[in-house]
């Protein structure tokens, strides 16, 4: 009996179970192949990625002496699905915290806008850098403590209580840290300034991990692949710097009870050799638990201990830009050095405009110029080139060449250290007078930015480095505080020279000028019997009492050290710019200072000067 | 004998045996992938439920070899018997049957071997239907035939909901599609249909309002529909064109001229106005019926009117009746909820691990979502996730294809019988298959409602394979006595 009618409900029936099977291949196919989300969630499932962290580089000086390096520590981390019936006072009397912060931590723990990174199926920090005898006792009892685990980690540690400032510190990663590099993870420590933090990526290695297979319930289920895909965590790279340690502590020393900054560079690398700035603060205190009381103390501090002068502060140089005057006049062909002399009774006068000056023989040219510091002299100068119309067709081209020259010296921009903070210094320029004096002004108008004052200001590392380029001659290479990566090489930056729009020959006029300053000018405290030093005194007018400042290199022949010191509210250059730096310079070209010396660097150090209570 | 044997060998389908053995095999790697865990890969033993699989294929094939030396009388002359002892034995279940997972439809054998009796009432089901529909003078259109035809589903099917099985017992309303394929009117087919979109787009948008009125979007929609499928009868079983056209015309106008006076006059719930067209359509095909005589009309009036009463009532049932417990497994379903910690978690997890699958899987034995337990049940109910897993999309979709060829393949056998018995029996299979597959990869893609029947041939369990067995291989040595008779 065959009903055709019906037998074609067949097809009705065929149908159904293609679109049935078609309509599941599709859907296999969206959930398989155009979405990438269940492969992620799968591995999130079933991978428990266990960090390996890295030890992080080790820091030496330039003789090898080991400055900073890592001691165990131990975190405490927390699962928060796997905590149940916790003891909390036992755990907060072992632990020794009280229960409300132990309330709060795991309400900040939970916190998703506090800890971007929560989940409750992963190790969250709960308490960082138990010291070794705190984790022994709460060891014994950490079976007791479901959902507790410890995390071995390192701290930084200081063998020596100088340089914080080069050094900096590492603290743990802020919300913001994580979501700009996803190499962090909450509770990771990133460097925080200095060497630290502009070598971060070079001392933090490289995390490992280690996949482990994790079931429904949370149990490990050993190791992914037997550990195919698992990664040993790259150790940090060793740095070696450019410092000094003894010289650096030398520094520290002399600059006790005084607000200012110390720099010395070896010119022929751009090696920093020491980078004090006073005051100063024993870097373990930013270290462990209590990192985070001691930054509020040091950050409230009135002194700004955390400030780091030699790259952060910006002074007045003072006379010690009388150098670059010399060569600037000299290269533009305003000064010749030995048929130029300029008047100076008592100052330059001017009309009614007087810049004062000490009692010296006039007129002079400019090695004795430069021997006497005489603001006289380098008045003239500028005068002369800003209103040499031949030359130039306005002041303003004047000052834009004059500016250009300060630039290829290496002032008004950074130099390009590498440890954060560094300020730019002030080089005015046109532009600027024509803003502030509305278009008239002339050479008159500006003239005390021959003599380092007024608009123009530096930062120690600049006169260092001023320094430097003169004791080579006409060129310096970025000055530098790391040496050398272990296994990896500096910034190119760090190699190139950098030549000034001088030619070397008036370079030579300038180091005469430096030497007979210290053979017979305003530095003869600065003569070391058998060192050719060549120095420029500073003494740099400002508000309150005078800056010393002190810029040099030695030896006068393929120099060592150049160096600059600047004390602020110091007086004269010589009170305690040119001793500071003769002891530096003899410290570091002899290895130790004299018994005379010794006495002298005692005196120094016990000197205070007075500040008073203002903000500074 | 040696020409019987021949003819036999001939007679055979060999092609649906030959994609059963795939299907098997198969299965059994399958459950070897979501039964193994890490450092234990002996699959031979007894003590793994791969290897236990393995005794129940032999048995199966064993099963399957003695049913085909029976003689096809002896299947049609105990149809009844098989019946008649399966209901006992399913009645019995309930009292003497052990406490698994909270279901009463195991009988414990010792040895931790547990029988389901409701697997094999498949079997016994279809033999009787096949039995009872080929007798003579049965007809699909005589009522009492047919209340008897459905008498014999919902028997068994009553007994095993009291044995707490209800996914088991919810494959019986396959056997519908058999009697379809016998005649059954299509009108319950589709009325089917209806009821379960009324259902789904009722209660999934109940909540939504229809661009920003006091409209919900289900029940505009569900009545539109209503109405919409009014006019198709119309022009389906009154055989007027200009009926439907003008019946749907006005439908469209009034309910679009309601729903712009609603969204730019004065906003106000279109749904009324529905129903007044509802009421309006029932009293007009009421009037017809009563001027031409055509029943139909009557018909469809009754359809309106059940159609708009069912919706109603299951808003009703749903927000009302419902327990707490059942109603988020729906509402997951329908995905207004997302629930990964309880009615959501099995399917999500299972989707997880199928979508990590890729195109290509993760390789035999290398799932981690199934092989690190994420996914429950996942070498019996949720067994087609490892199939994702491990074999990606392209392995998933060919067991998808196999699965497809063999009941098509099947139906090409029903269709071939030369009488209603062996087509019944056949196309009762190709019921429960398509059931099967498609309840069981729905609930794994996340697609049908989370109920617990297994995928054939795959899914863990020697008394659900026994039963597929027995089932196929009765209809395979059907199939090849047709030739002899």
């Amino acid at each position: 009996m065959h009903n055709y009618n019906l037998e074609k409900r067949k097809f009705v029936i065929g149908g159904a179970a293609i679109v049935i099977v078609l309509i599941y291949i599709l859907r296999l196919f969206a959930l398989q192949i155009m979405s990438d989300d269940y492969k992620k969630n799968a591995d999130s499932n079933a991978f428990l990625k266990k960090v390996q962290f890295p030890a992080r580089g080790a820091i030496y000086d330039r003789n090898g002496r080991l400055m900073v390096y890592n001691q165990p520590a131990y975190d405490l981390m927390v699962v928060m699905r796997e905590v149940n019936n916790l003891d909390t006072l036992d755990f907060c009397e072992t632990l020794g915290i009280t229960k409300e912060f132990f309330i709060k931590r795991m309400a900040d723990i939970k916190n998703r806008a506090l800890n971007p990174g929560y989940s409750r199926y992963t190790e969250q920090l709960f308490l960082s850098q138990l010291p070794a005898e705190e984790f022994a006792v709460f060891q014994e009892k950490l079976f007791r403590f479901s959902g507790f685990y410890i995390q071995r980690r390192t701290t930084r540690q200081y063998t020596y209580n100088v340089a914080a400032h080069v050094l900096g510190d590492v603290a743990e990663v802020s919300p913001r840290d994580i979501e700009e590099d996803d190499y962090y993870r909450s509770g990771d420590f990133i460097g925080i300034q200095g060497v630290e933090r502009s070598y971060e990526k070079v001392l933090r290695g490289e995390k490992g991990v280690e996949i482990l297979l994790r079931d429904a319930r949370g149990r490990i289920q050993g190791k992914y692949q037997n550990g195919a895909y698992d990664k040993r965590p790259v150790p940090g790279k060793n740095l070696t710097l450019g410092l000094d340690v003894e010289l650096q502590e030398l520094g520290e020393r002399l600059l006790e009870g005084k607000i200012g900054s110390i720099v010395a560079i070896e010119p022929s690398t751009g090696d920093i050799l020491c980078m004090v700035s006073a005051p100063s603060y024993d870097p373990h205190l930013l270290v462990g638990r209590d990192r985070g009381k001691h930054h509020l103390e040091l950050s409230r501090d009135s002194w700004k201990p955390l400030l780091n002068r030699a790259v952060s502060g910006t002074y007045p140089p003072g006379s010690t830009f009388k150098t670059s005057q010399a060569l600037t006049f000299m290269q533009e062909g305003i000064i010749s050095p030995t048929q130029t002399f300029y008047p100076c009774y008592h100052g330059f006068v001017y009309g009614g405009l007087r810049v004062g000056c000490h009692a010296h023989g006039s007129p002079l040219p400019l090695i004795p110029a430069l021997a006497t510091s005489c603001n006289g002299y380098f008045c003239w100068g500028l005068y002369y080139m800003f209103s040499n119309r031949t030359k130039y067709k306005t002041v303003q081209q004047a000052m834009t060449t004059w500016k250009d020259y300060m630039v290829s010296m290496g002032f008004g921009y950074q130099l390009g250290v590498d440890i954060p903070g560094e300020r730019r210094g002030m080089i005015p320029n046109a532009a600027f007078y024509d803003k502030a004096y509305r278009g008239s002004w002339n050479g008159l108008t500006v003239i005390s930015i021959a003599i380092g004052q007024g608009e123009v200001t530096l930062t120690p590392l600049q006169i260092a480095n001023l320094g430097a380029t003169i004791a080579n001659r006409g060129y310096f290479i970025t000055p530098h505080v790391v040496h050398s990566i272990e296994g990896g090489r500096l910034d190119s930056i760090y190699y190139e020279r950098r030549y000034t729009k001088v030619e070397s020959r008036y370079y030579e006029e300038v180091v005469q000028g430096m030497r007979q300053a210290v053979l017979a000018g305003t530095c003869r405290g600065a003569n070391i019997p058998d060192i050719e030093v060549c120095g420029k005194t500073g003494t740099a007018q400002n508000r309150g009492h005078d800056h010393s400042a002190f810029m040099g290199f030695a030896p006068m022949n393929n120099p060592k050290i150049a160096i600059a010191v600047y004390v602020e509210n110091g007086g004269f250059g010589a009170v305690y710019g040119v001793p500071i730096g003769k002891l530096m310079i003899e410290k570091y070209l002899k290895g130790k200072l004299s018994p005379e010396s010794e006495e002298q660097a005692k005196v120094i150090q016990a000197k205070r000067i007075m500040y008073g209570d203002q903000e500074r | 004998m040696v020409t019987k044997n021949v003819s036999f060998i001939k007679s055979v389908d060999w092609v649906i045996i030959a994609l059963y053995l795939v299907l098997v095999i198969c299965g059994w790697f399958s459950i070897c992938g979501a039964s193994y865990t890490y450092g234990e890969p002996d699959f031979l033993s007894f003590d793994t439920r791969a290897g236990k699989q393995l005794i129940w294929i032999g048995c199966s094939l064993a099963i399957g070899f003695v049913l085909l030396m029976l003689e096809k009388k002896l299947y049609e002359m105990l149809a009844y018997v098989f019946y008649a002892l399966i209901i006992l034995l399913l009645i019995a279940t309930i009292f003497v049957g052990s406490d698994i997972k909270g279901s009463h439809s195991w009988i414990r054998l010792g040895g931790g071997v547990n029988l389901q009796p409701a697997e094999f009432a498949k079997a016994a089901t279809a033999l009787a239907l096949a039995r009872y529909m080929s007798s003579y003078g049965f007809s699909m259109h005589n009522l009492r035939d047919l209340l008897k035809v459905i008498g014999l589903i919902m028997l068994p099917m009553l007994i095993i909901i009291m044995q707490k099985e209800t996914g088991s017992a919810l494959v019986f309303l396959s056997f519908f599609l058999m009697l379809y394929r016998e005649g059954m009117s299509g009108a319950f087919l589709f009325s089917g249909i209806c009821a379960i979109v009324y259902f789904i787009v009722g209660i999934r948008f109940a909540d939504v309002p229809l661009w920003e009125m006091p409209v919900s979007t289900g029940e505009f929609v569900v009545l539109f529909l209503i109405q919409l499928c009014t006019a198709g009868m119309l022009g389906t079983y009154i055989r007027k064109k200009s009926l439907m056209y003008w019946t749907g015309g006005i439908i469209l106008g009034v309910t679009g001229v309601a729903l712009l006076f609603s969204l730019y006059v004065i906003p106000f719930d279109v749904a009324w106005i529905q129903l007044g067209l509802c009421i309006l359509l029932i009293l007009y095909l009421i009037y017809m019926w009563l001027r031409e005589r055509i029943n139909n009309f009557a018909y469809i009036a009754m359809f309106i009117l059940g159609s708009v009463v069912f919706f109603y009532s299951s808003n009703y049932v749903f927000s009302e009746v419902l327990s707490e417990h059942q109603k988020p497994r729906i509402e997951v379903v329908l995905g207004m909820k997302e629930d990964l910690t309880g009615a959501g978690y099995n399917v999500n997890q299972s989707k997880i691990a199928i979508g990590s699958g890729g195109l290509t899987g993760k390789g035999f034995l290398n799932g981690t979502q199934t092989k690190l337990k994420y996914v429950p049940e996942q070498d019996t109910d949720f067994i087609f996730c490892t199939i994702g897993e491990e074999q990606g999309f392209l392995g998933a979709s060919a067991v998808l294809l196999l699965f497809l060829a063999f009941i098509l393949r099947i139906m090409a056998l029903a269709e071939r019988q030369p009488d209603a018995f062996g087509r019944v029996y056949g196309y009762s299979l190709v019921g429960i298959f398509l059931f099967h597959l498609f309840i069981n990869v729905g609930m794994v893609l996340g697609i049908t409602p989370v109920i617990g029947i297994p995928l054939p041939f795959f899914s863990y369990g020697g008394s659900s394979l026994w039963g597929f067995t027995i089932l196929l291989f009765i209809f395979i040595r059907i199939d090849s006595a047709r030739k002899r008779v």
